[in-house]
């Protein structure tokens, strides 16, 4: 075409010019950790691995939580979920069932039997793991995949130390505990069951091994002077719920005082409900101040275990105790009133918590212990070189998730100092908070709630109380995570541009700008849902 | 909803794309593909919801057209923008004429296309003829009424700016009430756009009776598509009328613009819906309804109501106008609420 | 084919012979028989693949046209005086863009005071918009001229406007010879684009110009206008060829050999102007005319050879320009350059002012005694343009000029009746 000069154009000719040069703040792309993953002690990418769960590629979503942790199954059952606590979505509606997503993973790869990545190439390192709980048998799924030896040591007769000695089967099945932690093992790892270690420095010497890490627990059930009589019969609950898991239950009667008010009390008092009994709970504060989850005491409440608040055990007889009131000074203190009263009791069971049993370390050199707990640095390290601690038996709060993470940490540094180097973990991105989102435009979607077994098998038998999701709530569970920081591939930044300066690269590929056209106009960055772009001001 | 939300899908269909959704159910601006029809390198302040919607609006028209389109564009931003000597930004075939006669440009090159295609033209090929608020409901009103009376084969849009921002920001018949243009100060007794002037372009379109009239603004992308598709499934005169934030004009951030688009609606000081030869046949419903206040406080225009002593009075008068639209247009989900 | 018939309808049989794709039509007398024309034969399907388009004024009727012929369509409209101006933004548009419009303008006054009947204010007011602007003498003119037109208008890219006097020609029943469709078929070839809106090949019509371009545009828009001085004489021969008569051109030189005066006119006034001419020279008198059927382009050169041996020249115009006079006298003044000459500008026939044969003798053997003022208004009443002037130095609010004067109009017809 013989085209007018000037009036008629060429299409698409404005590419020649570069409006970029208009800018004075760009912006760029980031990734922020999410509430969830910054709170999860084991260090899960939660709302990584939540991505891959949103599409139905569930194996994919399994691999990628196992990079951190290797027990979705039993997460998805016993972990607190502080996750959850955090979670934005929190204050939109009500927080992602993080938990529930995580057992649907983990009950999926057991029933579909997906692999864990095989370990690196072999380095001909060969570390020791005393303990296999949660922490010991962390730390050996992650050094195994390093590729070092791991011979883990446990004075029990199974694996899974607390989980299975401790956490009643209603709400930790065996066959589900059994599973992940065989997975483990199938790696590798190598288990001499049985075995106390009583001296870490001789094992150590012993097996030739280059480095330990200390995962014991804490088993020794601490005590209360109760005055008591020549019969009467008081237990402690980490031996009652021990015993479960033996040949030989344990004969506490029909009216069993539980005494304190953890899980672990709540826990023996389920127990003892569904062995036939009638469990009391004596706790010498209020509700809320009871270190039990609240949701705990709920299911205890809702299956018939009574619990007496503000009250303490002053004495125990043959076939029954005497309590005594208790009302709460100004600071929340527990005071006794002088008011007494007595209950029929078949037996006490003291769940007052536990101590460690350190006799393993005795005589190692530089090792500190306060509290009754070994003192470990940042690298999870104690002060003997080499020798490596985490789970219960260092100052922490103690619960699963916190070993597991343990076990996580300390491989990668044990991992680092058996090559001679500090490990140095990559510097945390900024936390999605709140105020980054852009939550109009996630869709309303209230939380799935998790089936409760019915009451009356509540009461009479140990079988799993809170049910799983199926496949579709768990989709629909996943697919409330707002995903938070980091990029879903919502294309808005891509369809919002008035410049068109955002190129999109693809499935999984996610975005580039175009800075020779973006104007930084920060209308990607305000309609972005997740606050996954930063604006920056423009250095010329 | 002038279509079928996906009701969940972690953002639904809120989201330019959803990589949840099947393919085909996918946005066309999610698309890898999209023909860009106005492309980058144009000269649109930063943020501009004219360049977005019209964008938005003609790639639209390009899908459900399979790129046969033909678009005649009055004098205006959109005009001074992309084709400035010696780059255009338009990838179609596009052609700007003057200010108050695009609506008839339009017809003209409907009836080429006809008489070529009763020569043995095979491609199908649409029209559609779009302006801005001042040259479609002031100065090519004319124009275009007369080509929805004669129910030419032309889809106009219009992109509302509410006011003639090319020359700097005067009042159009589609200012709002109370709003500071250059030609309604926010001075003297009556401060700001003048009560009880202006007109509602769409409902006099209504009222030609033509096929498919539409609103809608640039923050619901998939509604935006939808009704320039579903206009396309039409032959004769359509009219869509797109709500697109100026922030030059409107004294707003250049990033609010799609946040205002979603206020208007959400305040309901823009009804969005959809028409029918003349009567109603849907209206978007507010998610979460909201004062005006949260509409107008971030733009400029707006400042002098919400100065030392707050023009609770106008503020009120603006409510009302927002209300009788919530009305009218029956923009509250009456099953939800 | 010999055919006594309406002027108007001349044209439209022209027009319907161009194989013409897109008609827009507004009403406005004198042009309007010419488009209910063509809107019935496209109707009754005498003409085929054209789309007959009821418009909502003649802004639009223009800007329809436009995006007609920018899509490659065959585009055709008419209309006169008040219609003209109030499509004077797309007039110029269209030229600007380039686009092959083809225009009967059936030329009428401009009000205020509105008035229907013919001079050539309208087509004039447009000299400078860019479009080729013929005047047609006869209908045989009118008709041959619109089919030269279309083609004109494709070969340069460039509108054509073909102007007729109102009435005097619009409404006229003469005898016209309507060529064959295969006749305007060998002359007139389909329509080939410059440029064209076309989704396999899209294009940006109409980029916004700035100080860098817009001078070498408008150069160029002249230049296309330089190259049609070239081609009309070149169309008019090619249509001699073709249909044997000889119509268009750009300038018509009649007894202009040896003539020391030489009226020089446009339109149907010439035919009067031939008629006096032919009795003076009859009389010995030095006369001759010059009819301009090409006012844009201008013929500067044509008009100055047809001219240059003559002693002087009297320009007869049905436009007026206020405040300074003639419109066409202005031009043909441009065509002195280098030579000397005395030139006359007669304004005349305004609104529909009848131009008498007595009139125009007198005038002329005035002009050859050079016993002419520069500025003339040919048969103006003096009586009533002093009785107003008058009124207005006595009082300030002296009332409407227009019905003033129509009152001393009327007491003076009374006085003669
Ligand atoms: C009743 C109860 C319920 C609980 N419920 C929950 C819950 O729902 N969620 C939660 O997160 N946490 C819960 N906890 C806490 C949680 O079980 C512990 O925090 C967690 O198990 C600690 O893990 P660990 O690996 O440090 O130690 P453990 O799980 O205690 O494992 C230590 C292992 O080391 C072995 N061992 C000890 N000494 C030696 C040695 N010298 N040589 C070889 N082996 C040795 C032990 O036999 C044991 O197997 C509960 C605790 C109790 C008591
Ligand atoms: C006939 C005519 N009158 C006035 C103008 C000046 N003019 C050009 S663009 C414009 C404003 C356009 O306003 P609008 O149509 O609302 O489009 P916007 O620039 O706001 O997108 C005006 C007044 C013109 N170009 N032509
Ligand atoms: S807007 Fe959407 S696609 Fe763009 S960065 Fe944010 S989440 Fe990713
Ligand atoms: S929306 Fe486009 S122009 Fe604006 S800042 Fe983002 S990339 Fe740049
Ligand atoms: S003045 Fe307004 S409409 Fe015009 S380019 Fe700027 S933002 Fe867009
Ligand atoms: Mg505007």
């Amino acid at each position: 075409m013989n085209k007018p000069f000037a009036i008629t154009l060429d299409p698409g000719s404005s590419l020649a010019n570069h409006t970029g040069s208009w800018r004075t703040e760009r912006p760029v792309y980031v990734d922020r950790l999410p509430p969830c993953n910054s709170q999860c002690p084991a260090g899960e990418d939660i709302q990584g691995w939540l991505f891959h769960a949103e599409s139905g590629n569930y194996e994919k979503a399994w691999q990628h939580l196992t990079r951190d942790n290797p027990f979705p199954a039993i997460m998805g059952r016993v972990c607190y979920h502080s996750c959850e606590n955090v979670c934005n979505r929190g204050q939109l509606d009500a927080p992602v069932g993080i938990n529930s997503v995580e057992r649907f993973l983990g009950d999926e790869a057991i029933r579909r039997a997906w692999k864990l990545v095989p370990p690196a190439a072999e380095t001909g390192k060969h570390v020791l793991i005393v303990g296999a709980g949660p922490s010991g048998m962390s730390a050996a799924y992650h050094l195994r995949r390093f590729g070092h030896r791991v011979t883990v040591y446990e004075a029990g007769p199974l694996l899974g130390g607390m989980m299975r000695f401790g956490i009643p089967k209603y709400r930790l099945p065996r066959d589900v505990l059994d599973a992940e932690m065989q997975r483990v093992v199938d790696m590798g790892v190598e288990v001499v069951l049985n075995t106390k270690v009583d001296n870490i420095l001789d094992t150590m010497q012993t097996g030739k091994f280059d480095a330990a890490f200390l995962a014991v627990g804490a088993h020794i059930a601490k005590r209360a002077f109760i005055p008591s009589g020549e019969v009467s019969k008081v237990v402690d609950a980490i031996s009652v719920l021990r015993s479960m898991e033996g040949e030989n239950k344990p004969m506490l009667g029909r009216r069993v005082i539980v005494y304190g008010g953890g899980n672990t009390a709540i826990d023996v008092a389920r127990t003892a409900k569904r062995m036939g009994a009638e469990p009391i709970i004596v706790y010498r504060r209020t509700r809320d101040k009871m270190p039990a989850h609240d949701f705990e005491i709920e299911e205890a409440l809702q299956e018939g275990v009574m619990i007496r608040w503000l009250s303490t055990i002053k004495q125990a007889g043959d076939t029954n105790i005497t309590i005594e009131k208790m009302e709460l000074d100004a600071s929340g203190f527990p005071q006794p009133t002088g008011e007494f009263e007595t209950l029929e009791a078949d037996s006490v069971v003291l769940a007052l918590g536990q101590d460690v049993d350190l006799s393993l370390l005795e005589g190692v050199p530089g090792l500190e212990v306060s509290d009754g707990v070994v003192k470990v640095d940042a690298n999870m390290m104690t002060g003997q070189p080499g020798v490596f601690a985490g789970g219960d038996m260092v100052p922490t709060e103690r619960n699963i998730t916190i070993g597991v993470g343990h076990g996580k940490k300390a491989a990668r540094n044990i991992d680092a100092w058996l090559r001679g180097a500090t490990y140095v973990a990559p510097p945390k991105h900024q936390v999605a908070t709140f105020d980054k989102l852009n939550t109009w435009y996630y869709a309303d979607a209230p939380k799935t709630v998790r089936p409760m077994l019915d009451i009356i098998r509540r009461q009479s038998t140990f079988d799993e109380v809170q049910g799983g999701l199926d496949e579709s709530t768990a989709l629909f569970e996943a697919r409330r995570c707002l995903s938070c920081g980091n990029c879903f591939e919502c294309d808005n930044c891509y369809g919002v541009c008035p410049d068109n300066a955002v190129i999109k690269l693809g499935p999984g590929k996610r975005f580039e700008f175009n800075y020779d056209y973006c104007k930084g106009c920060g209308m990607c960055v305000a309609e972005c849902p997740c606050g996954a772009i930063n604006m920056v001001p423009e250095n010329n | 909803m002038s279509f079928q939300p996906v009701k969940f899908y972690q953002t639904g269909t809120f989201t330019v794309g959803n990589r949840l959704l099947a393919p085909q159910e996918r946005s066309v601006q999610a698309n890898m593909e999209r023909t860009n029809s106005l492309n980058s390198g144009h000269r649109a302040c930063q943020g501009c919801g004219e360049a977005l919607g019209a964008r938005y609006a003609i790639d639209a028209a390009m899908h459900a057209t399979d790129n046969q389109l033909i678009a005649a564009n009055a004098t205006g931003c959109l005009e001074v923008f992309s084709t400035p000597y010696p780059e255009t930004s338009w990838q179609i075939p596009w052609m700007h004429s003057l200010f108050g006669n695009a609506p008839a440009v339009a017809t003209g090159i409907a009836a080429a296309i006809k008489i070529k295609r009763q020569k043995g033209l095979k491609d199908d090929v649409r029209v559609v003829a779009q302006g801005g608020d001042g040259g479609t409901t002031d100065i090519g009103f004319g124009c275009l009424s007369g080509m929805f009376e004669r129910n030419d084969d032309v889809l106009y849009i219009c992109y509302d700016n509410g006011g003639y921002m090319n020359t700097g920001v005067q009042r159009s018949s589609a200012t709002p009430p109370a709003a500071r243009t250059a030609t309604t100060m926010p001075v003297g007794p009556q401060p700001g756009n003048v009560f009880g002037q202006g007109k509602f372009m769409p409902a006099i379109a209504m009222a030609h009776e033509i096929p498919y009239v539409a609103t809608a603004t640039v923050a619901d992308l998939r509604d935006l598509e939808h009704k320039v598709k579903k206009a396309m499934t039409f032959r004769g005169a359509r009219y869509i009328h797109i709500l697109v934030p100026c922030p030059l004009g409107w004294g707003s951030a250049s990033q609010d613009t799609i946040k205002l688009s979603r206020l208007a609606k959400e305040t309901g000081m823009f009804p969005v819906f959809e028409a029918e030869y003349g009567e109603l046949t849907n209206s978007s419903k507010i998610r979460r309804l909201l004062p005006v206040e949260e509409y107008l406080r971030p733009q400029k225009r707006f400042a002098h109501l919400f100065g030392k002593s707050p023009a609770v009075a106008t503020i009120a008068r603006l409510q009302a106008l927002a209300d009788k639209n919530i009305r009218k247009y029956e923009m509250l989900d009456k099953e939800a609420n | 084919m010999l055919k006594q018939m309406e002027g108007s309808h001349a044209v439209a049989q022209a027009v319907a012979l161009c194989r013409p794709e897109i008609i827009c039509a507004y009403p406005i007398s004198p042009q309007t028989h010419i488009v209910e024309g063509i809107g019935e034969m496209v109707k009754a399907g005498e003409i085929v693949n054209c789309e007959f388009i009821n418009v909502e004024s003649e802004f639009a009727a223009m800007s329809v046209a436009i995006g007609s012929s920018a899509t490659g369509a065959r585009t055709y409209t008419a209309t006169a005086s008040q219609g003209l101006l109030f499509m004077v933004e797309a007039v110029y548009n269209a030229s600007g863009l380039g686009l092959p419009i083809v225009m009967t303008v059936a030329n009428r006054a401009i009000g205020a005071p509105i008035n229907i009947w013919n001079d050539h204010s309208d087509s004039i007011s447009q000299r400078d918009s860019g479009w080729i602007q013929l005047f047609a003498e006869t209908n045989q003119e009118a008709l041959d001229l619109h089919i030269q037109a279309f083609k004109l208008a494709e070969e340069l890219s460039l509108p054509v406007m073909i102007c007729m006097d109102g009435f005097i020609l619009t409404h006229a029943y003469e005898r016209v010879d309507i060529p064959t469709q295969e006749q305007v078929d060998a002359f007139l070839p389909p329509y080939e684009p410059r440029q064209v809106l076309d989704t396999h090949a899209p294009v940006s019509i109409g980029a916004m110009v700035g100080p860098e371009a817009f001078t070498e545009v408008r150069y160029l828009a002249h230049e296309k206008q330089m190259q049609a001085l070239e081609l009309i004489p070149k169309m008019a021969e090619e249509f001699m060829a073709i249909f044997g008569r000889d119509s268009g051109g750009l300038v018509r030189p009649y007894r202009t050999e040896d003539a020391e005066t030489i009226v020089i006119a446009m339109g149907s006034l010439l035919g009067t102007i031939k008629d006096t001419v032919d009795e003076m020279r009859d009389a010995g008198v030095k006369i001759g005319v010059l009819g301009i059927t090409s006012f844009r382009p201008f013929p500067l050169d044509a008009v100055r050879q047809a001219i240059k041996h003559a002693k002087r020249v009297v320009v007869l115009e049905k436009t007026f320009a206020v405040g300074i006079g003639g419109i066409l006298a202005t031009d043909v003044r441009t065509a002195f350059f280098g030579i000397q000459m005395n030139a006359y500008t007669v304004i005349a026939g305004l609104g529909g002012r009848p131009i008498t044969k007595t009139a125009l003798h007198e005038l002329f053997e005035k002009a050859g005694r050079d016993d002419l003022i520069p500025l003339t208004f040919l048969d103006l009443d003096w009586n009533v343009v002093n009785k107003q002037l008058a009124r207005e130095r006595q009082k300030r609010r002296s009332g409407p000029a227009a019905e003033n004067i129509l009152r001393d109009v009327s007491s003076t017809a009374a006085h003669i009746s």
